[in-house]
């Protein structure tokens, strides 16, 4: 699977963008931004929510020869929507609602006429609430920043 | 050997209600949340999903309270559970370069960039018992944010790799790494394997073969280069897409020690390495598999083997807590028919034994 990477294309970037915002998104505010959608959209499964793992590799320091850490649960889903759009998920844990409402928001979004309001009301948000916590665990992190003096030690030598 | 015996139903179905009422403890006691384990117990939830080689920090929660506390049979049923899962994915390699950093200190360079962040440590606290937490704790004081942001934290080995004087550690070859949970182990091992068993091994077992290279049981001299820990992103490509999606992020725990090497007839001296990850804030276990991968790197470095840390097969094929436990703890199981033999045995050698020393004994009556 390791290709050459070839560099993606806009809307490749968009939609990786929106797929790891939607896998992080706290279930509660995917419930109501489905609950708010204008029109509950029908959808069929193309795979019904599954519970599973995938293995985590890792490299030798780092940067060397690949290993295998250990493995995450993880759950996917695959629908299509009456309207003929495809969506799927892969979302860490092993929430079934999260990866189904994650599959179908993948398929919204790719909808010109909802794409950038959902981006609005839901992505960017989500985004934002994101970076922002994670920048205030950095800031705390950055105030336990420590200078360490070195002291001489003994008078011969 | 053991052997299979029938009966006892009762007394077992019993014996695990006995044990569901131990665990739950007084019930005048509110009983303990899988929420309250998963954010109070952290480092206990971090150890069940590294030895269980399961990062899901609910069910790690579940593990420990079902366990009633003991982590190794937390780990366990972690473990088992794992097992029912299919696997749907393989990871991208975990960036740990764009470690989002929460602690990440050096013991080499006292000066290094991005700086020494100290993070939730219990380093530098007295190890007094805080009395504090045993009454009713208040909120403890908020952390102030420094309003300077953590600058990027380059690796400690790229800075040495700069001057030439440690190994570099590229990525040589895409050949897959070797997986323990579907191939059995042979020996030797390659430095993929040995990382993956290790990973899992039990955390007292590694620091004690860590320790003992310290005290000279294989001259190692580390140096903890480099401490990180924090969250990372995970990647796979899913070939319904075919590029890299975020999954979500873990956290962990990472170290990097730096060992003196002479050098060899086709290596000039310089630094080598040791590595170590682990899931969540693993940092002791992390520090002492970077010990022991050292270690076990003596063949490959062409290093006389001398010593337990650097036996592979030694420490690969038992640092695993689900089998050294269960096979331990087998002996609880009947072996009576094995027992009734070795018994008859011993009966006839101690018959033996009394006979011949009597003979003997008359012998030196006649003297």
């Amino acid at each position: 699977m390791s290709a050459a990477p070839s560099p993606l294309t806009a809307g490749q970037q968009a939609r990786q963008r929106w797929i790891g915002i939607l896998a992080e998104i706290p279930l509660p505010e995917l419930e109501a931004a489905a609950a708010a959608l204008p029109q509950q959209p029908g959808y069929t499964f193309l795979r019904a929510p599954e519970i599973g793992s995938a293995l985590i590799r890792a490299r030798s320091g780092g940067t060397g020869s690949r290993f295998n850490l250990g493995e995450m649960t993880l759950t996917r889903c695959a629908v299509r929507l009456d309207s003929g759009l495809t969506g799927f998920s892969w979302v860490a844990g092993r929430d079934r609602r999260h990866a189904e409402l994650a599959a179908v928001f993948d398929a919204l979004m790719q909808d010109p006429a909802l794409s950038d309001s959902l981006d609005r009301t839901l992505i960017t948000p989500a985004e934002q609430r994101r970076d922002a916590a994670r920048h205030s665990m950095a800031a705390k992190a950055a105030a336990t920043r420590v200078d360490f003096f070195t002291l001489v030690r003994g008078e011969n030598e | 050997m053991y052997v299979a015996v029938k009966g006892g139903e009762k007394a077992i179905d019993t014996a695990h209600q006995l044990l569901a009422e131990q665990r739950r403890g007084d019930t005048a006691v509110a009983e303990l949340t899988l929420d309250q384990i998963k954010n109070q117990m952290t480092l206990a939830v971090d150890r069940v999903m590294t030895e269980g080689s399961l990062y899901d920090r609910d069910l790690a929660a579940l593990a420990i309270k079902q366990a009633r506390g003991d982590l190794m049979e937390a780990i366990f049923l972690l473990r088992a559970y794992r097992t029912t899962l299919p696997r749907l994915a393989t990871t991208e390699p975990l960036e740990t370069d764009a470690l989002r950093i929460i602690r990440r200190i050096s013991a080499t360079f006292k000066d290094l960039p991005g700086g020494q962040v100290l993070g939730p440590t219990f380093d530098y606290t007295h190890r007094l018992l805080d009395f504090a937490l045993a009454a009713d704790g208040e909120a403890p004081v908020p952390v102030p944010a420094d309003a300077a942001p953590l600058e990027p934290c380059p690796r400690v080995t790229a800075l040495l790799n700069a001057e030439g004087l440690i190994e570099p550690d590229l990525a040589a070859d895409d050949a897959e790494p070797g997986d323990i949970t579907r191939e059995p182990p042979l020996y030797p091992a390659d430095r993929a394997v040995r990382l993956q068993t290790l990973a899992r091994a039990d955390e007292g077992w590694l620091l004690a073969l860590g320790y003992s290279t310290q005290r000279g049981y294989a001259k190692s001299h580390p140096f903890a280069g480099e401490i990180r820990i924090g969250s990372v992103d995970v990647e796979i490509i899913p070939e319904e897409l075919g590029f890299p999606v975020c999954i979500g992020s873990i956290e962990v725990a990472e170290c990097e020690m730096i060992n003196q090497f002479k050098g060899s007839k086709t290596t000039p001296p310089q630094f080598t390495r040791g590595y170590g990850l682990t899931f969540g804030h693993g940092e002791r276990k992390a520090m002492s598999m970077a010990l022991v991968d050292r270690a076990l790197r003596a063949r490959e470095l062409g290093e006389d083997i001398t010593a337990p840390a650097q036996d592979e097969e030694f420490v690969l094929s038992h640092g695993d807590t689900v089998e050294s436990s269960g096979f331990t703890q087998h002996l609880k199981l009947p072996h009576y028919v094995d027992f009734q033999s070795e018994l008859v045995a011993v009966r006839a050698l101690r018959a033996e034994y009394d006979a011949r020393r009597r003979a003997r004994s008359g012998e030196q009556g006649e003297l």
